[in-house]
């Protein structure tokens, strides 16, 4: 059971992501009276509108003004109070980044961000409502805890856990309509720390979000073709699991990595970051979005059109498996 | 409100000094914002040596009225005073703005003892100082929170929102200064992009307006005592000031928005403050 969760919720595999954070958020909210709860005119969007029909003189709703919602919140940290601040990620990371970075980094204030409709997950409604930059972001940001639960129940224990951390965390969850990975509270999640959802020898996919189901099933997939394939739920994008990834790097020497994000800073970034400066070979593949906006359209197919979902992540395992990570010792013929 | 003739003394004198010191720091340390600095001193000089809740002893004093500087640019003055009030040390002063001082232009709260928070980023204070009313409001918490806007930084939409917010919030256990000095860097606001008519545009936003001489302590006192009666409206009070003011080849002048001093400029910035004082000293003793 995770820090602070010293209960269950009993209609869990009903409850969506964002209904279980709203519903966690709230009973967290009973035993600890500093938590307050802000948004802006997404209570209902976000389900920290949930927090409100419990605690209302401990819930804000700022209207449509996100950046300043940000700056209270910074500053509602100065007496003791614990601020959770929801809102979409494309509005949380994006038109808020400098308010998160000077208002609550820099400031260093005790503020929680839970972004609802990361990534692809608002589909239907375009790239303005998409948000696949804020993994980058928000790991750029000094201090911040960078979170992305794979489900529902994830998405509880991170809550629970990023109220009992003591800094600024972010929290970026979907829109609520993802399939669970797990089927009820009953594992260990920590902040940091990757959770090996599938053992593996022949090649590690390191996932986060939506794609940690996705990879599970392409994992399954390929057994079925005689291969072994590691699969870590990264939760944590910061602080990383340096040691889940150098155990990968050096156990199977091929990894890929998948999310619902640019490729470009997220948790491919981090890993590679891991890799590169460990001066070890290794064959790496970064799954996510290549540098383009995704369409409008369904989840789903966004995330197939992206290979993020299984058949992508099992079409990388297979590309991944016939190359060879270099063995040269002075790779004269390379140059 | 008229000030016991020793009590507005005293206040003035104190802000004499304190301009004095905004001189020589700056000149020590190679340079700073003069022209905010200057121009805000009687605001933070009123707040700190009358109204403002603070222990000497201890600046992070866990009940002390909160005070932050959204025109961070002018933590110049700011540190100036902290340095007056025994938080920070004179030598760390003169070493504002180099590497390894305590001191970057703007002030950092976890460096510079009695900062609350750490602005520089215009507006941005603003809602930070709002939501620490909010939360002392939630918390029972008896402090004031005071805050000083520039007014260049209004141009900003974040102080609107935050405007918006506070009317909503009515965050009455807060004051809002507005250092309207009326120039920023490249020019009068009202060249640049016109804030006029200020009084009506925070009405409109719910506030209680007020609009004094920013330079005259008796109306910045009567001010910052009606603002607590007021209980219905958050209360923002527009301070006409002087950018520059008491250092006579400065005032008005955009180029001292910031500068460097040498010996002389710094000589005769001093003599111009000394002989304002003798001005008013001498006017003082004649009306009595």
């Amino acid at each position: 059971m995770a820090i602070g969760l010293t209960w269950t919720i009993d209609d869990a595999d009903t409850m969506t992501q964002g209904e279980i954070y709203g519903e966690v958020l709230t009973r967290l909210g009973d035993e600890n009276p500093n938590i307050v709860a802000l948004t802006a005119d997404l209570a209902g969007s976000t389900k920290i509108g949930k927090f409100q029909t419990k605690h209302a003189d401990r819930f804000f709703n700022f209207g449509i003004m996100e950046t300043n919602m940000v700056g209270f919140a910074s500053g509602m940290a100065e007496s003791g109070l614990i601020p959770v601040v929801s809102t979409f990620a494309a509005f949380a990371a994006l038109r808020c980044a400098e308010h998160v970075r000077t208002d609550v980094c820099y400031n260093r204030r005790n503020v929680k961000i839970i972004a609802t409709h990361s990534g692809t997950s608002f589909g239907p409604a375009g790239p303005t409502h998409h948000c696949i930059e804020d993994l980058a972001v928000m790991r750029a940001m000094v201090g911040m805890t960078v979170i992305a639960p794979a489900d529902a129940y994830e998405t509880a224990k991170a809550t629970a856990a990023a109220i009992e951390h003591d800094g600024p965390v972010y929290i970026r969850i979907g829109r609520s309509f993802e399939p669970p990975l797990w089927k009820d509270l009953d594992f260990d999640w920590e902040i940091g720390k990757a959770i090996t959802i599938n053992e593996g020898t022949d090649i590690t996919v390191i996932a986060c979000g939506p794609a940690v189901l996705h990879a599970k099933e392409a994992a399954e997939r390929a057994k079925q073709n005689g291969l072994s394939v590691r699969v870590l739920d990264m939760h944590t994008i910061k602080p990383l699991d340096n040691e889940a990834v150098m155990k990968a790097l050096i156990d199977t020497r091929r990894i890929i990595t998948a999310e619902d994000h640019s490729v470009m800073g997220g948790l491919g970034t981090a890993v590679a970051d891991v890799i590169a400066q460990s001066g070890k070979g290794c064959v790496l593949k970064k799954l996510g979005l290549q540098d383009v906006f995704a369409a409008a359209g369904y989840p789903e197919d966004l995330q197939h059109q992206h290979k993020i979902d299984a058949d992508g992540i099992e079409e990388a395992i297979a590309e991944v498996m016939k190359m060879d990570f270099e063995a040269d010792e002075d790779w004269e013929d390379e140059i | 409100m008229a000030l016991a003739a020793e009590e507005l003394k005293m206040l003035q004198d104190k802000a004499y000094q304190i301009r004095r010191r905004i001189v020589q720091v700056t000149e020590r340390s190679g340079g700073g914002h003069l022209g905010g600095s200057l121009s805000q001193t009687d605001i933070l000089v009123a707040l700190y040596y009358k109204y403002m809740n603070i222990n000497k002893d201890d600046p992070r004093w866990p009940e002390r009225d909160r005070f932050v500087l959204s025109k961070g640019h002018g933590g110049l003055g700011h540190g100036v005073i902290l340095g007056d009030l025994g938080y920070v040390a004179d030598e760390d002063l003169d070493k504002f703005g180099k590497t390894g001082s305590i001191f970057g232009m703007h002030l950092d709260r976890h460096k510079v003892p009695g900062v609350d928070a750490s602005t520089g980023s215009l507006a941005h204070g603003f809602g930070i100082g709002l939501g620490f009313a909010l939360g002392a409001r939630l918390k029972g918490l008896p402090w004031h929170t005071y805050i000083v806007l520039s007014d260049g930084e209004l141009h900003e939409g974040t102080i609107w929102e935050a405007a918006m917010a506070g009317a909503q919030f009515n965050l009455t256990n807060q004051t809002t200064f507005i250092d309207r000095n009326r120039l920023m860097i490249d020019g009068f606001t009202e060249d640049i992009m016109k804030l006029e008519p200020l009084q009506d545009k925070w009405a409109a936003f719910g506030w209680n307006v007020m609009r004094i001489d920013g330079h005259d302590f008796n109306q910045i006192c009567q001010a910052t005592e009606d603002a607590k009666k007021v209980t219905d409206k958050p209360t923002v009070i527009i301070c006409d000031t002087v950018k520059g003011k008491g250092v006579e080849f400065m005032e008005d002048e955009r180029k001292w928005h910031y500068g460097g001093l040498d010996d002389a400029m710094a000589k005769d910035a001093l003599a111009s403050l000394d002989e304002g004082k003798k001005k008013r000293d001498a006017a003082e003793k004649k009306a009595s």
